[in-house]
């Protein structure tokens, strides 16, 4: 689109050519905006990246007003939440988003993980990015767990009591690991200022850096899609994919549209159910931690609740340990798990549906589990047996499936 | 009859945090029942005065304790050490009870009270270190026993309900409708923000729900070209 040539066009036209000459800054704009070709056929389930980057902004910059007024100290630290949900301007607001945002990040990034695997976006060529996306994962937990500490109410202090004894399961070394994650000999205040120290400065930085990796490698190869059909196998003389549209301004507009959707439920929790019933903030948590003083019932945050669940399937406590880690490792090998020749759900087999429903029915209910009180080991196991079967009888289903044809170009309209 | 099983079926306050004249009532309530022994250490008689519509005057003089001043926190006059010596216990903190209990919590609670052979009971916590302080308003309830046979064989005798064996100087109603009021402004008191917080959210999600419709308006003109 030319531009008239007015002055004012030539000054700013002037300025960009100047900082061009230094920095390839157009260059970069070209590549992962303005000529990104994305598929055209991204459906709902596509938006869930996008706005697990609002979340991320949203999570900092609250974050960045919160450590303004919070103090990470044994003694100052339940106080000071409390004299920023009443004496701050707007505290309760900033306090709200950045604790409706921690929820509301593992709701989006657990979709996103849903949609991968649903449409095999983890395939050939795309391993990478499912490997940075997973750290992602497991930095966003170690992120979560430690903010949930800070605001030092009993919930915080035995989540963090429970959570850091999982480490003395380990033979021989335990005890001492234990008390060097605690730094004292029970949580105590070291424990809360060097989560604090982890929690605003080293995983928000991992975090970034992450998601630049995450988004660098997926621009290299560019973006799967509902049908699992690789645009760029079919271009035009011009070199850009039949099927591909540029991210801006097609994606920007669409995404726009997502985030205000997006804020809209967003600011009705925050405004008007910040608690949600006790997932986002329990009613324990306004009771300031005390080390004499040990809740009937320690559940982790709603997000933890399958892991937790699959924690307790067995009574050995470092068998326990070991199958929850293995639980969130195992993502790390899928895609080696799949054999089959198509990327996308639509074109596997029955199998895979059953199974991938399967997986879904298992999480939502091991965190069901995790979350209640007294389970049935059986049922426990049950859903724990499902949900590494899911895995590891992978590669057996995805190679004996037969699978449909995929298209040349992708479903659109 | 105010009556609920230990750690289970609460009953409802029906408190509104909302209800201005409400929340006033259990403000005074609140001061002059409760804050002798209790504090609300991160409550400020300001915040009150500007939330509850009340003057300087009206909070120093009915609201605040001797020499407390507009800005200070709504601090009880005993201090721990004196509430443990005659209670056994320090008398907890109640700014954010509403909150880790619930209002239904409270509201059950401050009508469960009842004198037993042993002598002040709770139906919602055992052998409360609590006296009943509101008993001459709301009278002396009397538990009911019922012999149950449990599984075992065993007879055991269960608390089924309460009666009011003495009347207070206020009727049952009234007695339910002064708690409603206590537990409205401890709900305000647990989250001050709570008024603001509900009006402004209200343009908050029409601002936003203006925005997600002309979002989808341009969203719908850039894509009408995408065939």
């Amino acid at each position: 689109m030319a531009k008239p040539d007015s002055a004012i066009n030539q000054r700013v036209q002037a300025v960009g050519q100047w900082i061009d000459d230094r920095f390839p800054i157009s260059d970069f704009w070209k590549q992962h905006i303005s000529e990104y070709y994305a598929p055209k056929n991204f459906n709902l389930w596509y938006f869930f990246g996008s706005l697990a980057m609002l979340v991320l902004v949203n999570q900092i910059v609250t974050g960045i007003f919160l450590t303004m007024h919070y103090k990470p100290d044994a003694e100052l630290a339940f106080a000071s939440v409390e004299y920023i949900m009443r004496d701050v301007e707007w505290g309760w607001l900033i306090r709200y988003m950045h604790s409706t945002g921690a929820s509301l990040f593992f709701v989006v990034v657990y979709l996103h993980m849903f949609r991968a695997l649903m449409y095999g976006s983890y395939q050939k060529p795309r391993e990478l990015i499912w490997i940075l996306g997973v750290t992602i994962y497991l930095v966003l937990m170690a992120e979560s767990f430690m903010g949930y500490v800070l605001p030092w109410g009993q919930m915080s202090y035995w989540g963090a009591q429970v959570i850091i004894s999982l480490f003395g399961a380990f033979p021989v070394v335990g005890d001492t690991l234990v008390e060097w994650i605690r730094g004292d000999y029970y949580v105590a205040d070291a424990t809360l200022n060097r989560f604090f120290a982890l929690h605003v400065i080293a995983l928000p930085l991992a975090l970034l850096a992450l998601v630049v990796l995450h988004l660098a490698a997926l621009h290299e190869v560019g973006s799967n899609n509902p049908d699992g059909v690789e645009i760029k196998k079919l271009k035009n003389p011009d070199g850009v994919p039949v099927d591909g549209i540029p991210f801006h301004p097609y994606y920007t507009v669409k995404d726009l549209f997502g985030a205000c959707f997006f804020l809209l439920i967003a600011a009705f929790i925050i405004f008007f159910w910040p608690e949600f019933g006790g997932y986002f903030i329990k009613a324990d948590n306004f009771i300031e931690a005390d080390n004499l003083v040990t809740p009937e019932h320690i559940p982790p945050v709603w997000y933890f609740t399958p892991f937790y669940a699959i924690l307790q399937a067995v009574p050995d406590k470092l068998m326990g340990v070991i199958l929850m880690g293995a639980a969130v490792m195992i993502l790390y090998a899928v895609p080696w798990l799949d054999r089959s020749p198509v990327k996308s759900i639509r074109y596997k087999g029955w199998m895979s549906k059953v199974a991938l429903a399967l997986l879904a029915i298992a999480f939502v209910r091991l965190g069901m589990l995790g979350l209640a009180q007294d389970t049935n080991i059986w049922e426990l196991r049950l859903w724990t047996f499902i949900y590494f079967a899911f895995f590891i009888l992978m590669p057996i289903w995805t190679s004996l499936e037969r699978t449909k044809p995929v298209p040349e170009r992708v479903n659109y309209k | 009859m105010a009556w609920a099983a230990k750690g289970g079926n609460l009953d409802s306050s029906g408190a509104n945090v909302h209800d201005m004249a409400s929340v006033q009532r259990g403000a005074a309530t609140f001061v002059n029942y409760c804050q002798h022994c209790h504090s609300a250490e991160f409550m400020r008689y300001e915040r009150l005065r500007q939330d509850l519509g009340l003057t300087e005057e009206q909070v120093l003089e009915n609201l605040a304790f001797g020499d407390q001043e507009l800005a200070d926190y709504m601090l009880s006059p005993i201090t721990t050490e004196q509430a443990t010596e005659w209670f056994d216990a320090p008398a907890p903190d109640l700014s954010l009870t509403a909150r880790s209990r619930g209002g239904n919590w409270i509201y059950t609670f401050l009508r469960g009270f009842y004198l037993d052979e042993e002598g002040w009971n709770n139906t919602v916590q055992e052998h409360s270190s609590m006296p009943h302080v509101l008993w001459e308003l709301q009278g002396i309830q009397r538990p009911i026993y019922e012999t149950e046979t449990a599984g075992d064989g065993q007879e055991r005798r269960v608390l089924v309900g309460l009666e009011l064996a003495q009347d207070g100087l206020m009727s049952t109603t009234e007695y339910d409708r002064k708690v409603r009021d206590l537990v409205a402004y401890m709900e305000y008191m647990a989250e001050p923000a709570i008024l603001q917080r509900k009006r402004v959210g209200i343009w908050v999600m029409l601002f936003l729900s203006l925005l997600t419709f002309m979002s989808y308006l341009v969203y719908k003109e850039f894509w009408k070209d995408i065939k």
